[in-house]
């Protein structure tokens, strides 16, 4: 596996780590820390501060049967939550949000495919599949969108993005990434904010596709 | 108590043990692991009621306290305080001494039940690395660990009320990615280092004992 080049900004690491990202972005920053040691250890000294912040923030007294109930209470069965495992190249959250199955993709024109794993409020999160050498058509966005590489590669304005990748991309960015001559790219997007095409008949069929 | 030593790096199983008062006044490089650490390898490894009933007493007042700071109601979070206790107990053969420190792991717990309860949503986490339970802890490597998390605390002590504040609202949930600073002063270089090593050791063994 070639080294990943493009990490996790330290604040959102932070903010993963204390769970005030919002959940499309936290879904992209899960997966960039499942294929990447640096942000594993970045995100692993945010706990520690987390952990000393608990450590200092005073005590509450407790109500007298709390510590007993508990005690009474560790053999009590529960439902295990399923856990999922990286499969292909869909590490382990990725293959929670798909619930275990594979991505359902649907024609965005000229190769391009999606699937949308999440979309509300808080923004929305999908996967995207270009084909060798195409081009994504040239948008800009209103908020914060974070793209990570899963198969592939894409390049655009901010540079050259490979398997474990994270690019950043701020409301400034206007920008046109086009997939590698490789294997098709396949990446996970996020924002917070619906994206803008610029040219027209993207636009036109934006409340169609939702992107 | 466990003891740090050059010529093994095997954790001998604690004596009994009830609550213990914290060590602070430490004036040179500890050779003990912390009691917490402690009891929580007996729970982890043992099973030890005993061991997790100290937990309780030294973790239960401060996460009722933590979890109350972001206005929750007494009742309310003693009940998150229990699931997160208790959770404790079930997951403890995630806890990893060489990566976390005890309340590093229960804070990341705790605010994910935190979550859970009050956003009726699940947060993403990262895969789990897994360790190998076979293999045995490597003493220095928990005392390294314990010593970068304590300079860690000395630092943030040190900060200007201001500073600390900011911190704490940011560990708590309180500030949004745009409102964290990455200049917040408080030094994690190191400890991530230390970490690192530690995962890449990790690495090195998962791949050994392929």
């Amino acid at each position: 596996m070639t080294a990943i080049n493009h990490h996790t900004p330290d604040a959102l690491l932070a903010a993963y780590a204390a769970g005030s990202l919002p959940q499309p972005f936290a879904l992209v920053v899960a997966a960039h820390i499942s294929m990447c040691l640096d942000c594993r250890a970045a995100f692993d000294a945010h706990q520690a501060a987390g952990g000393v912040v608990l450590d200092n923030v005073g005590a509450a007294v407790l109500t007298g049967s709390l510590k007993s109930d508990t005690l009474a209470l560790l053999d009590a069965p529960v439902k295990e939550k399923p856990s999922f495992a990286r499969s292909g190249v869909y590490p382990g959250p990725i293959m929670e949000a798909l619930k275990g199955k594979p991505p359902r993709w649907k024609s965005l024109g000229m190769g391009v495919r999606q699937s949308i794993l999440q979309a509300n409020d808080e923004g929305s999160v999908r996967l995207l599949y270009i084909p060798p050498n195409q081009a994504v058509p040239d948008h800009s966005h209103g908020g914060l969108e974070l793209t990570l590489v899963l198969q592939g590669s894409f390049s655009d304005s901010g540079g050259s993005f490979g398997v474990g990748d994270l690019e950043v991309a701020d409301q400034e960015v206007e920008h046109t990434p086009t997939a590698g001559s490789g294997a098709p790219c396949i990446c996970i997007a996020a924002t917070d904010a619906p994206l803008r095409f610029s040219t027209l008949i993207p636009r036109l069929l934006q409340p169609l596709f939702r992107i | 108590m466990l003891i740090a030593s050059t010529h093994t790096n095997t954790i001998e199983r604690p004596p009994a043990m009830g609550p213990q008062k914290d060590r602070l006044q430490v004036t040179q490089p500890s050779t003990e692991v912390s009691p917490q650490t402690t009891w929580m390898l007996a729970v982890r490894d043992g099973r030890d009621r005993a061991a997790f009933a100290a937990l309780f007493d030294h973790f239960a007042p401060r996460l009722k306290g933590f979890i109350m700071r972001s206005g929750t109601g007494s009742a309310q979070a003693e009940e998150i305080v229990q699931d997160v206790m208790l959770t404790v107990w079930r997951k403890a053969g995630q806890f990893d001494p060489t990566r976390a420190q005890v309340s590093a792991w229960i804070y990341q717990i705790a605010r994910h039940k935190q979550i859970d309860t009050f956003r009726k949503d699940h947060r993403p986490m990262p895969e789990e690395l897994s360790r190998e339970p076979d293999l045995e802890p490597d003493a220095s490597q928990i005392l390294a660990m314990e010593q970068e998390a304590s300079r860690l605390k000395k630092a943030l002590s040190m900060l200007k009320p201001k500073q600390r504040e900011m911190i704490e609202q940011a560990y708590l949930g309180e500030l949004s990615h745009q409102e964290i600073s990455t200049q917040t002063g408080l030094p994690l270089g190191t400890i991530k280092s230390r970490i690192r090593l530690g995962l890449e050791k990790l690495r090195h063994d998962l791949k050994e004992l392929r």
